[in-house]
């Protein structure tokens, strides 16, 4: 009787899927927890912040040239009266993205090339390799700078430049997740059959790079809207008439004396936007790390 | 060591031949007459032809890289399009100011980053820890403009401690150096406590606490100094970011370094200096990079011989 309760019990257990284990133990990280609904509710806003805004972007109230918070305006006026926190909610959509989709690029392009890399070795993996060890000789930001320099200033060209610096760093480790899953017995297994190349990439090694993917591209997003934003701010993204966070930022510097919020609110939403992103990339890898996990 | 190291060297060879030739390539790949851009937008046909023959870009383009590089050689980088001036001399005088930033910003940034991983890996799972890493998160998380901004609306406009900007004396390199250290510290600080919490599972430790050491001794005599060995080298890396953090930094500070050349450059599209900056940055770069990859190989002999052989 006992021993059929712990049967009972033991395949009660194996019923447990990965998704509900992962769910299980993401649950538990409650600080990225919190940052993962912060998230979802910025994705609300950034979809439906220009019906729930209290004014639009480019409204001017010459009234109210760089005047503080108050009811009227939550966060204050810029040089143009405009309404600092009907911009940000604008701009919400911007810079999440910007970030968004330079990283999608960089990840299609990275994982596409780390798996190639990784599944069929010899020279192909030498040349891409050697091209990515290329990309990364060049910090981060100097190649974006470059790129746009060869561009032009604009907010197209920022994803351009995000997503290329980002191609090298996911084509590096899914090309090692790639290596990895490609010595394991049922790949080989699949092989012997007689699989199409295709099929077992398909198949097998993409799925299996998935959990790592996630967590990158969670933590990439974070950086990417920093740099993004940095560009803007430095003159080389947005136009600055554009409600995007760094260029808001940009517009408030020779403001700093009298006017310190046109500065501080559009910094608050990048700091506390890219926080999140870090703190669920955080999050999700403890969760997805079955060392850790388990 | 030697034959690890002359490796390492003799395979930084391709990459310096890739990044010269990018480099070279830059003027090349902007959509346009490469002549024109130099000369710049107000340039007359004759002056046009004069800058083609002077830069010898009416001769093939494997003839020009050849030129260019028994000039790179010979330290002529060209002449700035905004001043007439060598290249060259302009990345010199730039060059001190932003080494001098980034030495003061990776000096605090090691002491608080090393002070805070050790504190929380000593308190795992307390508050100091809670705190620590919240803290580390959020200084990879703050853009740096919108700290420095902040710092000099609070420390040099409200409190007049400090001045908004320029260089100087000791006082005006603190708020530049915090802004720029702010990440790389919070870096050190989460990878100095990962690092001693694996020594701290180590059985020398526990030897060191079974004979009675006090915690304080055995921390810092035996587990902080063979946690530090990968944080030395990851700090080393840390470096060349700093190099192109200072692009921004100096920019909002007015520093007079290489990073605000670089801006100012592209602003007025100033083709010889953002060409040769991007080939100085890159040289720093990688240069960094071997020697954080040679000194990991003396610190950590597994590394050399696996590679050496």
């Amino acid at each position: 009787m006992a021993e059929a309760a712990t049967q009972k019990e033991e395949q009660q257990e194996k019923k447990v899927t990965p998704t509900q284990q992962f769910w299980k133990s993401f649950k538990k990280q409650k600080v990225s927890f919190a940052a993962g609904i912060f998230l979802l509710l910025l994705f609300v806003v950034a979809i439906i912040g220009p019906w729930i805004a209290p004014y639009g972007p480019q409204e001017y109230d010459y009234d109210n040239l760089l005047s503080g918070p108050s009811w009227q305006h939550l966060a204050g006026t810029d040089d143009f009266g405009r309404d600092i926190f009907s911009r940000i909610l604008h701009g919400a959509w911007i810079s999440l993205s910007v970030g968004l989709s330079s990283v999608f690029i960089g990840a299609l392009l990275g994982t596409i090339l780390g798996i190639i890399s990784g599944y069929f070795g010899k020279w192909v993996d030498s040349a891409i390799m050697r091209v990515m060890d290329v990309l990364l000789a060049f910090p981060g930001m100097l190649l974006a700078i470059g790129i746009i320099a060869i561009l032009g200033p604009g907010l197209f060209n920022v994803v351009m430049a995000v997503a290329i610096f980002s191609v090298p760093v996911f084509a590096r480790i899914i090309r090692s997740s790639t290596l990895a899953i490609k010595s394991t017995l049922y790949v080989e297994a699949t092989q012997s059959i007689g699989s199409s190349h295709f099929r077992v990439i398909m198949k097998h090694i993409f799925p299996g790079t998935v959990s790592t993917l996630i967590v990158y591209f969670t933590m990439r997003i974070g950086s990417a809207i920093l740099i993004a934003a940095g560009l803007s701010f430095l003159g080389l993204g947005a136009d600055p008439s554009t409600p995007e966070w760094g260029a808001m930022l940009s517009n408030g510097r020779d403001y700093l004396n009298n006017a310190p919020h046109v500065t501080f609110f559009p910094g608050l939403a990048i700091f506390l936007t890219v926080l999140a992103f870090n703190l669920l990339g955080d999050g999700l890898r403890d969760a997805l790390d079955p060392k850790i996990r388990d | 060591m030697l034959k690890y190291s002359v490796k390492r060297i003799l395979g930084m060879i391709p990459l310096l031949f890739v990044i010269s030739l990018i480099a070279f390539m830059f003027v090349h790949l902007i959509p346009g007459d490469p002549a024109r851009l130099i000369a710049g937008t107000d340039a007359t046909i004759e002056e046009i032809e004069n800058i083609r023959e002077k830069y010898g870009l009416n001769q093939p383009l494997y003839q020009q890289y050849f030129d260019y590089m028994a000039n790179l050689f010979q330290g002529d980088l060209g002449q700035s399009i905004v001043t007439g001036r060598p290249v060259l001399d302009m990345l010199v005088e730039r060059f001190g100011p932003t080494l001098s930033l980034t030495l003061a910003s990776m000096a605090w940034a090691l002491i608080f980053g090393l002070l805070i991983g050790v504190i929380s890996a000593v308190k795992r799972n307390k508050w100091p820890d809670h705190l620590s890493m919240f803290l580390a998160v959020s200084g990879v998380s703050i853009p740096s403009f919108w700290l420095g901004l902040m710092m000099i609306q609070l420390f040099s406009v409200q409190l007049g401690w400090f001045p908004t900007g320029g260089i100087g004396g000791f006082e005006t390199y603190i708020l530049p150096s915090f802004t720029l250290g702010a990440g790389v510290a919070a870096i050190i600080a989460r990878f100095t406590r990962s690092s001693l919490m694996d020594v701290l599972k180590e059985d020398y430790i526990r030897t060191g606490r079974s004979k009675g050491l006090t915690e304080f001794k055995v921390i810092n005599r035996h587990a902080v100094r063979n946690a530090l060995i990968p944080v030395v080298t990851m700090s080393g890396l840390q470096f060349g970011f700093l190099l192109s953090g200072s692009i921004i930094t100096e920019t909002i500070f007015s520093w007079p370094g290489l990073g605000r050349l670089l801006i100012n450059s592209i602003t007025a599209r100033d083709y010889p200096v953002i060409q040769s900056e991007i080939l100085l940055f890159s040289l720093e770069f990688l240069l960094i990079n071997l020697l954080v990859d040679l000194l990991y190989g003396f610190l950590n002999p597994k590394i050399r011989y696996e590679e050496g052989s």
